[in-house]
């Protein structure tokens, strides 16, 4: 049996200062980490609460969802239909991907794999400055340069519709969405290129035959996340969509979205108003959608990981 | 032989015709910016002068300067920083130096990327129900500013976390092979080869937190002030929301005005982005290991 | 050749010890004793867990979240497991990589760095302990004039030395090798090796390699580990003197595997 330490031992080892400062720092960051997930938790508390009462009491399933009347602020009859809502975001939302999905990728292509050197690095850059223009000045630009020029060249009365906001917030999307896919066709590894092209196929064969395939996850996701910030997206949709209730048939339709919504109500409402607590409830359907957008769009790419 | 030759070549010719096509795709990405831009800059350079920049609006903001807005976004951002750069870097260390592989883990990055992507009238939203009637700070500059902070987070975090682990490993467990507790590794030789990378990242959360105007619309930036704000529990004007403002809910604006305001905005968040990129490529360019 | 002292009390014991990773076992049954003051040499062919022994040593598995450890390690007599202060623990243990890491710091703060964490902050003092532990590492001829400039941007035989000085400035009561001339010149190993067979008479070396010769050349005693077991310990000479027990260490000497 081995005897007691020696007492030299026991004076080297003891907690000093330094070990209690590591235990300190561990906890302090360790609740700088969690804090991430009581934000989000905390943000779906607090629109709940503030909404609750609308969902207990107004709330109907079939006229939230199917009924395009959304007139809060009617003195003898509030309805309460987010159909007009949801048809005018998912219109803008719609256009901006027909419009931002195919120029995204190809500029992640582009960029991600014929560009080089130089070239390369000050398409990214520019990329990345595209993607910094705030939300404002985009609605802004539909406002004052794309209204106008929508007016001339279709020679329609109005230029706030459906066109200008999508195509506003395409411009808006691209960016992220190329940034995102050009990571995920970077991510598919060099010794994939190698192999094919040890094999005689082109480069774009190449591209087309194994990286896209093998990114399509990422690529995938970037589409997602792209939506998702479309939907999310209020300031250049408030600006730019002309803000008019409306089942949209052609672009040339003024449209509203549910952002817009309640960023041009919530002022104008009392703190518990029936009005207010709607506006909230929308607010916890945005919430929801973005968060089930995100989550699929994360599954979406873990899934590659695992493989 | 022959054949062969002759599927090579058009091969090739398929190869540059794709590759034509997706480099005419991103110009085309490019060109709207650069020509939007240039209106901007046409339109609104004229309305710019220092005068513009330090002088309040006047004659229901149809005239005169954007210095209160200049002011109000400054604090605004000032204070969002003092929030979020604090407990986004923690975060960052979290997940970066100590955190398991666990289920707490893919929670906390799921969180992030959802914070990330939550619309920014949802963080309006929260801001109200949570800083402006919960915490009861009202509409102020404080109730707006941890608004912007709790958006923004994602942005300090994701930066840091990349700077951090660009830190090779083996730095590390030297340093623990010594005898160095994770913190002391941290604080000697982790944090001063990132640190650089982490500015970065609070710039770009500057930025970000510049131009941000539906969170703010609701918990604390206001139309219009004849002061500035003395404190945190004051409301302010800001850059982003007044621009909104004289756009769309001002009659009588002249037309130069929200141009040059909008100029002055997308100048401010374009310089800090150029600043963060140019400071990343120096960083990248001067190797320490 | 001078064999350590039989009676006083091993610096370091191992009893029954196993290594997995995940279900994976690397390592097993490995019931040794290192005597204080002399060179213990391992060798073996990779992946025979020479690395991940030296790793347990100074409870650097704590690291590797899948690895597991089973078995008793004694530290002058303390159970390492138990040590309330891990970190006082690798205090008393330098360690050289096969890669030699320069720290992004200064030559200087590269060697000040241990004294530092240790709390002795006069310029003086470190001074000195810095100059002594260059000197030891046989690098402070090739350094002293550029103390300033990056211990990361050394050549490779350079920074293997200053690791080598970083890990004598903690003090150590221990010195775990592992394969430190894979990444440096023949000339550089020769003069390493000089400064370890200097070293012993104030240290207890541990050393790792994958060069027999370089055991013979040091060791006191040296192991030989073979595909996650400890084949043989024996008095180094008795190795290389066909005196093995085992059929394996002979092959394995003479060059027939490995």
């Amino acid at each position: 049996m081995p005897q007691a330490s020696p007492r030299g031992g026991d004076a080297i080892d003891r907690r000093n200062l330094d070990w209690y400062i590591d235990k300190g720092v561990q906890v302090l960051v360790f609740i700088g980490g969690v804090s991430g997930i009581l934000f989000v938790i905390s943000i779906f508390v607090f629109i709940t609460k503030e909404g609750l009462g609308f969902l207990t009491e107004q709330f109907s399933i079939g006229e939230f969802f199917g009924s395009p009347r959304w007139a809060p602020t009617s003195s003898h009859n509030p309805t309460y239909g987010a159909l007009a809502l949801i048809a005018g975001t998912a219109s803008v939302t719609g256009l901006a991907m027909v419009i931002a999905v195919p120029f995204s990728l190809g500029a992640a292509i582009f960029i991600g794999e014929f560009a080089t050197g130089k070239p390369r690095e000050y398409l990214k850059v520019l990329v990345e400055l595209l993607a910094a223009i705030p939300s404002v000045v985009w609605g802004f630009i539909g406002l004052s340069i794309m209204n106008p020029l929508i007016i001339k060249l279709f020679n329609v009365p109005v230029g706030l519709n459906v066109l200008n906001s999508g195509f506003i917030l395409g411009l808006m999307a691209a960016p992220i969405m190329t940034t995102i896919a050009e990571d995920a066709l970077k991510a598919v590894p060099d010794t994939y290129r190698e192999a094919a092209e040890a094999l005689g196929a082109t480069r774009w064969q190449v591209i087309l035959r194994v990286v896209i395939p093998a990114a399509k996850p990422g690529l995938l996701a970037a589409v997602l996340l792209g939506v998702g910030r479309g939907f999310g997206e209020t300031m250049a949709v408030l600006m730019a969509s002309g803000h008019s209730i409306n089942l949209p048939t052609s672009v040339f339709d003024s449209v509203r979205a549910l952002t817009a919504t309640i960023a041009a109500e919530l002022g104008e409402t009392a703190v518990g108003s029936d009005h207010y607590r709607a506006l909230f409830t929308l607010g916890i359907f945005l919430f929801v959608v973005t968060f089930v957008i995100n989550l699929t769009a994360d599954l979406v790419v873990r899934g590659i990981r695992r493989k | 032989m022959f054949e062969a030759s002759d599927l090579n070549e058009r091969n090739r010719r398929v190869e540059r015709l794709w590759r034509l096509l997706f480099l005419v795709m991103t110009v085309l990405l490019i060109v709207p910016v650069v020509v939007i831009l240039s209106v901007l800059i046409h339109k609104g350079g004229p309305v710019l002068s220092i005068d513009f920049l330090f002088t309040e609006p006047v004659q229901g903001m149809t005239a005169g300067g954007i210095f209160p807005a200049l002011v109000g976004t400054v604090w605004l951002v000032t204070v969002a920083l003092l929030a979020s750069v604090p407990i986004g870097v923690a975060a960052a260390l979290y997940l970066s130096e100590y955190a398991p592989d666990n289920w707490l883990t893919r929670a906390i990055n799921l969180a992030i990327i959802n914070l990330a992507g939550v619309p920014s009238i949802v963080h309006a939203l929260f801001g109200v129900g949570a800083f402006v009637l919960f915490f009861r700070f009202g509409t102020s500059i404080l109730a707006a500013s941890l608004t912007l902070a709790i958006m923004t987070l994602p942005v300090v975090i994701v930066a840091t976390r990349e700077s951090l682990q660009a830190v090779p490993q083996a730095f590390r467990e030297a340093c623990w092979n010594m005898g160095a507790t994770r913190w002391q590794t941290i604080r000697r030789v982790v944090l001063p080869n990132s640190i650089s990378g982490i500015l970065t990242g609070v710039i770009l959360e500057v930025s970000r937190t510049a131009g941000e105007t539906a969170p703010i619309m609701f918990t604390g930036a206001a139309f219009f002030l004849p002061f500035l704000p003395q404190s945190v529990y004051d409301q302010t004007m800001a850059m982003s929301l007044h621009l909104f403002v004289i756009s769309t809910q001002v009659p009588g604006v002249p037309e130069a005005l929200p141009f040059g305001v909008a100029l002055v905005l997308i100048s401010m968040v374009l310089a800090m982005n150029a600043i963060s990129i140019a400071f990343r490529m120096h960083l990248r360019s001067k190797k320490k290991w | 050749m001078v064999a350590a002292e039989p009676q006083a009390r091993p610096l370091l014991e191992v009893r029954d010890l196993a290594i997995r990773y995940g279900d994976t076992l690397a390592l097993s049954g490995v019931t040794l004793e290192v005597q204080k003051h002399e060179i213990f040499g391992i060798i073996g062919p990779a992946g025979s867990g020479k690395t991940s022994f030296l790793r347990t040593l100074n409870r650097m598995d704590q690291f590797t979240p899948s690895m597991s450890v089973d078995g008793e390690i004694r530290f002058n007599g303390r159970d390492i497991r138990r040590w309330r202060n891990v970190y006082s623990l690798r205090r008393k243990i330098g360690v050289v990589f096969p890669l030699p890491v320069g720290l992004p710091l200064s030559v200087y703060d590269n060697v000040a760095l241990s004294p530092r964490l240790g709390g002795i902050k006069k310029k003086a003092d470190l001074d000195v302990i810095v100059e002594r532990c260059l000197r030891r590492a046989a690098l402070w001829d090739e350094v002293k004039d550029r103390l300033d400039s990056l211990g990361s941007l050394l050549s490779g035989g350079q920074q293997q030395r200053l690791t080598i000085a970083r890990a004598l400035s903690q003090g150590p009561e221990l010195l775990l090798l592992d394969e430190f001339s894979i990444a440096v010149d023949p000339v550089t190993t020769m003069r390493i090796e000089d400064v370890l067979k200097e070293l012993r008479q104030e240290i207890t070396i541990v050393l790792v390699t994958n060069l027999v010769q370089q055991a013979r050349r040091l060791a006191d005693r040296t192991a030989f580990f073979l595909t996650g077991e400890c084949v043989e310990i024996a008095e180094t000479e008795r190795m290389f003197t066909r005196e093995v027990q085992d059929e394996r260490t002979r092959d394995y000497v003479e060059g027939r595997f490995g």
